[in-house]
């Protein structure tokens, strides 16, 4: 009786083993496209069920040195890989293009609860500590019908290194030559003033609580919290509110140059676009091994199905043309 | 060494294995946290230490601003705490009765276990707005409002309201070593002061805190200690400005924060080394912190 026990014991163990040959691929890296990846997966399990996903979202610099140590399948990265990473990975790494993400400035003045409006110039101007009053001519001059009060500006911006603040910094070296010279983009910087908060969280607090505050948060955040946001100025000449059409449409005319899309998409050229907009990528090794067979196929799937979960998800779908480009290459 | 018996014999080498084992692991972490900071340290050499200029970006790296930050933060938070941190603890073994002793420094040593992310939470949503709508207007208008350290703007989130978290968070620390201190005053001590006709004040400053100066302060110590490695809290409240700025409103960084902050989407490798460099530098000021104090403490203890 006892044997039996012992017997049912370990087969009870082994059992889930054998019957399932599951094929599980690990990925890691950026925090900011965890949501609509674990959404995927979750569908893509429903297609597939012998495919599991293990997805950490450690950080786009944390996936970047994961996928170079090969700790894991694939990596996930906000900013495309620099050249000197991608010398140190054993094999050419992909950039597929996934979604579409922004950042979203947003502001707290008393009285203005809409319509504020600016351009990368004045933003710039804001962030490096130039302009400190909220009724500066600059400001006055794009927003001629709101009332400006005289308040102090507040800037608050993100004190962990990150994405967002790769793309927000991006934005402002294209806006203003003086911001590229003196203080360049990336993850974390030297900032010439305000304050630094943990996270899109902190940031959002700190900014509700401050009157005169002004900063930036990934788009999704900012729609579920409803956040004031600005309407900024595209190329085009509109004031254009972030939404979720108008980053689909700053993707819309970038071909594939042949660095496989590893190109920034900030302030690009055209009507209705929000110039604040960033690919977000899925880094694939280019090795023959099944698992990265399997990884391709996902792909595929999430570039045709899976796009349609995007904007429930506050995330901007790919154009039709780069998914297009992209599949080709899959 | 002679044994008496086999037993003695294990047990020693087992005791002494241990002991060796936790010096190794320093040493194991001291060499690979310089082994990881070499290439600033060959980049920056002193001037690490000496400017407070840190750019990621285009690899400059100086850290006295955090420098500034941890020491300023913690060393305010010791001269915040320690008052109360004393007075509760006089106040448990001396004056409230027996039965209800337990309960207060059971509340006491429950704010040690307090998560330090609730702290910063806290901090964030309640201590950050009282600082900088009542707290600081306050200040501004009192005499002491003259001060340099009380000029300028406060946003709620900066130096003074990582102090205050700080000094909250080493409290039962210090209380509870404190307490333990006073109790080993001897009855006969107390009772030989009250019976000389001292008041119960006076026998508390004289047969209580006086011999337990040392103690005190090594209460002190140890508070100190904590407050110098605490990060997640201080990183939520401080603002994150690399600046040495001498008011305490203004937003500051310190050696754990700007690690915790930047370590998970550095740069650069040469940005990682910087931080490993930080970890290093937290490291020794640490170690000369409590050198400091603990020379303090033998002084004192000695001169009787």
């Amino acid at each position: 009786m006892k044997k039996l026990r012992l017997v049912i014991l370990i087969a009870s163990f082994l059992l889930p083993i054998a019957g399932f040959a599951a094929t599980q691929i690990n990925g890691a890296g950026a925090s900011f496209p965890y949501p609509i990846y674990s959404k995927w997966f979750a569908e893509y399990n429903k297609v597939k069920p012998e495919v599991k996903f293990n997805y950490q979202a450690i950080g786009s610099g944390g996936g970047i040195r994961q996928l170079i140590k090969q700790t894991v399948d694939f990596g996930a990265s906000d900013a495309p890989m620099r050249d000197k990473d991608m010398k140190k990975a054993a094999w050419p790494v992909m950039h597929i293009p996934t979604v579409l993400g922004a950042v979203a400035v947003t502001y707290n003045v008393e009285g203005i609860k809409t319509d504020l409006k600016l351009d990368g110039e004045t933003l710039a101007d804001i962030f490096m500590g130039n302009i400190t009053k909220w009724n500066d001519a600059k400001i006055a001059n794009l927003n001629t019908n709101v009332k400006l009060p005289a308040a102090d500006i507040l800037v608050v911006r993100r004190a962990d290194g990150s994405g967002t603040t790769a793309i927000f910094t991006d934005y402002l070296s294209n806006a203003s030559k003086a911001w590229k010279d003196k203080y360049g983009m990336g993850k974390s910087l030297r900032w010439p003033t305000g304050i630094g908060a943990k996270g899109n969280d902190g940031v959002t607090n700190m900014v509700k609580q401050t009157n005169g505050a002004i900063g930036y948060v990934e788009l999704a955040y900012a729609f579920k919290n409803n956040l004031n946001v600005v309407a900024l100025k595209n190329k085009a000449g509109e004031f254009q509110a972030p939404t979720v059409s108008g980053v689909s449409k700053a993707a819309a005319k970038i071909k594939d140059d042949g660095t496989g899309f590893r190109v920034s998409i900030v302030n690009t050229e055209g009507k209705g676009v929000y110039p604040i907009s960033a690919f977000t990528y899925i880094l694939l090794p280019e090795a023959k091994n099944p698992k990265l067979a399997e990884v391709r196929t996902f792909l595929k799937w999430a570039l045709k199905d899976g796009q349609s979960y995007a904007s429930k998800l506050h995330y901007a779908p790919l154009p039709k043309t780069v998914t297009k480009s992209v599949l080709k290459q899959l | 060494m002679k044994f008496i018996n086999k037993q003695d014999q294990i047990n020693f080498r087992l005791m002494q294995g241990i002991a060796l084992g936790v010096i190794f692991m320093m040493t194991v972490m001291v060499y690979l946290l310089v082994k990881q900071s070499m290439p600033v340290i060959k980049l920056s050499g002193f001037s690490f230490v000496t400017t407070d200029w840190w750019n990621p970006l285009d690899e400059e790296f100086g850290a006295l601003s955090f420098v500034y930050g941890t020491l300023v933060t913690s060393f305010l938070a010791l001269l915040l705490a320690s008052p109360f941190s004393i007075a509760v603890a006089v106040f448990i073994t001396e004056i409230i009765p027996e039965k209800v002793k337990p309960i207060i420094s059971l509340l006491v040593e429950m704010i040690a276990a307090v998560p330090s992310i609730v702290f910063g939470l806290w901090g964030l949503f309640f201590l950050a707005p009282f600082v900088q709508k009542t707290l600081t207007p306050f200040l501004k208008s009192s005499p002491l409002g003259m001060l340099p350290i009380f000029q300028g703007p406060s946003f709620g989130i900066g130096i003074l309201t990582a102090s205050i978290i700080l000094a909250i968070m080493i409290i039962p620390t210090i209380t509870s070593i404190c307490r333990e201190v006073f109790k080993t005053v001897p009855k006969l001590q107390k009772e030989a002061a009250l019976g000389l006709g001292a008041t119960r004040f006076e026998m508390i400053k004289l047969a209580i805190l006086k011999p337990s100066f040392s103690g005190i302060m090594g209460a002190m110590v140890l508070g100190l200690g904590r407050a110098l490695g605490e990060t997640m809290a201080v990183a939520m409240v401080i603002g994150n400005q690399a600046n040495i700025n001498f008011s305490l409103f203004a937003p500051g960084s310190t050696m754990a924060s700007v690690i915790a902050n930047e370590y998970a989407e550095a740069e650069s490798d040469l940005h990682i080394s910087a931080l490993c460099l930080v970890g290093l530098l937290l490291f020794v000021v640490t170690l000369i912190v409590n050198v400091f104090a603990r020379t303090i403490v033998w002084r004192f203890g000695s001169s009787k």
